[in-house]
């Protein structure tokens, strides 16, 4: 049989499909410990355990946000905590028909021999990692693949080993209960312009899917998390239609109807832009056979983060910062945006040069 | 393996008609820059045919609601098959008759989008003396051009096949673009009896990615046909899985080819058990499978699959037509039939200028059934007996 159908298939395709619900999208609060540490840092909050849980619980117990979301995805350490009452988050999300998700990769190492170009670690013991994660409530899992655009990247080599790493991780993963969320994600970083961006995301899925493909990946047990298609971060600034456009077209030429669901990263950009760009895709007027939605770290938590400040008397505050970032990034989903959710924070660009995640 | 793959196919989401947003064309972005640095090599460029927005255009036009391909390209020596059969000399002038009475055909171009033609033919007129091509646009119908040179023996594969026509075949599609040709056709085969080997489909995916590229520059939109023959004894599943490698190679060296894929349309063979298959299957489970490939390979950024007929019978290919047209598809999903359309008249005709009328009343008859069957509207009431024999010859060489 050309596509894997294992014992979990009819699971994997009706989870995907859930998490795909237009009007929902993803939470990413899959923040490694170093990196969480560095949105604590920001807000002058110390990276304990205690606080790691208590900004998880905000974000988890804001009231009516969870019903914007379809998804979560979760770092180990949060897959087993709980709230300050003793309840399990992944209760927490399930009793709200949230799906949690899990972060399986082990972060990125250099490819030698390229200029930088990276590729992605975590294969030793996926599959029983996985069965363990199922066990703990996860039905969905995360693995990040990262490229570059410079005068010779994304390197053939590079698409190559990143796009076979992802066809790797997704089978193992349905193999065990999970849907895969798939995510090529290229940086923004960089001076080239929008065409540049686009022929690269072109080539990056047209590969991405072509080893899934060969790897037999039941492609409506997955997701995909990709990249919109931007200038670079040196470039000039274009419209929210633009970027529409050209996103739009990259995924109508390289993603199967097959697919249920696209859920972008937000990458850098700030809570307002990542909310406006995917409202203007789902205000296009063309045939997008799969869901255009939301996979969001710092878009969906930025302003809540600065909000708190780490201070018990600002959750409610926070909570409601939350509420209405998923409220407005719901809205983008069915195209029905109206603006104005801005905040000065909402507005506050996101990206860092060479972010390492 | 069958009944997992009976239970996948049963849940396999199909979307209602509600969630596409039907005839909306999407205004295209300019590609018309090709990046290159001439220091730094790089792999990615992005593609710039001047005809990009004509391609989209006459892509979309063939793709039309309620119409299809009417497949008329027959070699000379297919061509002779086909006259030798109602007892006709294999002459230019008997070929000229023939095709003469289908593009004449009252009212064609209601049911028929484009037709794909043989060398000959578009250089030929008809017997009235009028370029065969000026019928044909004065028709409606877009006239289209085979360009590859056929199948030879592939070295070092199982006993199969490669097509051959990329040498010239830049100034060859020029060529037929001035003589008025917007779309082209190069048909090879997959035969799953002999494998298929890995290197024949390697091959077959890559002289349609190259044929499609060169196309596209001298403004033919190519129709990508990778053939997987009727013949052989295998069931359903394990034509599935053959289709399934297939396009996915085909799909990725289209990208690398960085082909235009709102330019292009496929031809290709519908999922059914081989012609020798103990167990036959009905046109909803041929269009369960069939449907179920096209959404796991096709992007929808390819405006039309013209499916071929393959040896099916003029009947049978009608109804698994209509079978996949009963839901909204991301792409128009429709015909490009040869002998499918063609059987009945060609029959009828016999050769006989009396007969002419009645023979292009019998085309009119199946090109329209197979418009109803595009729109999901088809009912099979009164189809002859003629039309319902089946068409497929074991080892059939075109």
């Amino acid at each position: 049989m050309s596509a894997f159908v294992g014992k979990y298939a009819e699971e994997l395709m009706k989870n995907a499909k859930y998490i795909a619900t237009p009007g929902k999208g993803i939470l990413a609060a899959d923040e490694s410990t170093g990196t969480i540490g560095k949105r604590l840092s920001s807000i002058n909050v110390e990276n304990i355990e205690s606080n790691r849980q208590a900004l998880r619980e905000l974000l988890f117990t804001s009231p009516n946000a969870l019903s914007y979301l379809s998804g979560v995805i979760l770092f180990e350490e949060t897959l087993y905590q709980k709230t300050s009452d003793g309840k399990p988050f992944v209760e927490v999300l399930q009793e709200n028909n949230v799906i949690p998700g899990i972060k399986v990769d082990k972060g990125t190492v250099e490819i030698a021999g390229t200029n930088g170009e990276t590729t992605t670690q975590g294969f030793d013991s996926l599959g029983a990692r996985c069965q363990q994660y199922y066990k703990a409530g996860a039905r969905f899992a995360k693995w990040r693949s990262v490229l570059k655009i410079g005068p010779n990247e994304p390197s053939e080599l590079s698409i190559q080993q990143n796009a076979q790493g992802l066809a790797r991780y997704a089978i193992i993963c349905q193999e065990n209960g999970l849907v895969p969320i798939v995510e090529p994600e290229i940086l923004t970083d960089g001076p080239h312009d929008i065409q540049k961006c686009a022929a690269a995301t072109e080539t990056v899925l047209a590969a991405v899917y072509k080893a899934l493909n060969d790897h037999h990946v039941l492609l409506e047990g997955t997701l995909l998390k990709p990249n919109m298609v931007t200038p670079g971060s040196d470039s000039p600034k274009v419209a929210a239609e633009v970027i529409a456009e050209y996103t739009v077209t990259a995924l109508r030429r390289t993603v199967p109807p097959a697919v249920p669901g696209i859920v972008f990263l937000s990458g850098g950009q700030s809570e307002e832009e990542a909310t406006v760009n995917l409202d203007a895709m789902n205000k296009l007027d063309v045939l997008k056979p799969w869901t255009l939605s939301f996979s969001f770290g710092r878009a969906l938590q930025q302003s809540t983060l600065k909000t708190w400040a780490g201070k018990k008397e600002n959750v409610e505050k926070a909570q409601e910062a939350f509420l209405s970032r998923c409220k407005a990034n719901s809205d983008a989903t069915l195209g029905k945006y109206t603006g104005g959710t801005a905040g000065g924070l909402a507005s506050e660009s996101l990206f860092v040069k060479g972010y390492k995640y | 393996m069958a009944a997992a793959s009976a239970t996948l196919l049963k849940s396999s989401p199909i979307l209602d008609k509600s969630e596409f947003v039907k005839g909306q064309s999407l205004r295209q972005p300019s590609v018309s820059i090709v990046r290159c640095h001439p220091n730094a090599p790089s792999a990615l460029t992005v593609r710039a045919s001047s005809y990009a927005d004509e391609l989209v255009k006459t892509a979309k036009t063939i793709a039309s609601p309620g119409r299809g391909i009417l497949a008329m390209d027959e070699s000379n020596a297919t061509c002779g098959k086909r006259l030798a059969s109602i007892g006709l000399e294999n002459t230019e002038a008997n070929r000229q008759a023939y095709r003469t009475l289908l593009v004449s055909a009252p009212g064609l171009g209601d049911y028929i989008s484009g037709a794909i033609l043989f060398e000959e033919t578009l250089y030929q007129s008809t017997t009235d003396g009028k370029k065969m091509v000026d019928v044909l646009v004065e028709q409606n119908i877009v006239p289209g051009i085979k360009v590859d040179k056929g199948l030879v023996p592939l070295p070092g594969s199982n006993n199969e096949s490669w097509c051959q026509g990329l040498d010239g075949l830049s100034s060859r599609t020029a060529a037929y673009y001035q003589q008025g040709a917007r779309f082209a056709k190069w048909r090879t085969v997959v035969s799953i009896p002999n494998g298929p080997t890995a290197l024949a489909v390697k091959e077959a995916a890559w002289g349609l990615a190259r044929y499609a590229a060169i196309s596209q520059d001298s403004g033919l939109v190519p129709i990508v046909e990778p053939e997987i023959l009727l013949d052989g004894e295998h069931g359903i599943d394990r034509t599935f899985e053959v289709a399934q490698k297939v396009w996915a190679e085909v799909f990725f060296y289209l990208a690398e080819n960085n082909v235009q894929f709102e330019g292009i349309l496929l031809k290709p063979s519908m999922v059914t058990p081989g012609a020798e298959c103990k167990d036959k299957a009905t046109p909803q489970q041929v269009a369960d499978y069939t449907l179920k490939l096209l959404h796991s390979r096709i992007p929808p950024a390819v405006p039309g699959i013209m499916f071929l007929s393959g040896g099916q019978s003029e009947v049978e290919a009608t109804l698994n037509l209509n079978a996949m047209n009963q839901s909204a598809n991301p792409w128009h999903v429709s015909f490009s039939y040869a002998r499918a359309l063609q059987n009945t008249c060609l029959k009828t005709w016999g050769g006989r200028p009396e007969n002419v009328k009645a023979a292009q009343d019998a085309l009119l008859l199946r090109a329209k059934a197979n418009s109803l069957a595009q729109l999901g509207k088809y009912t099979g009431d009164g189809e002859s007996e003629e039309a319902k024999k089946g068409m497929f010859v074991k080892g059939y060489v075109y």
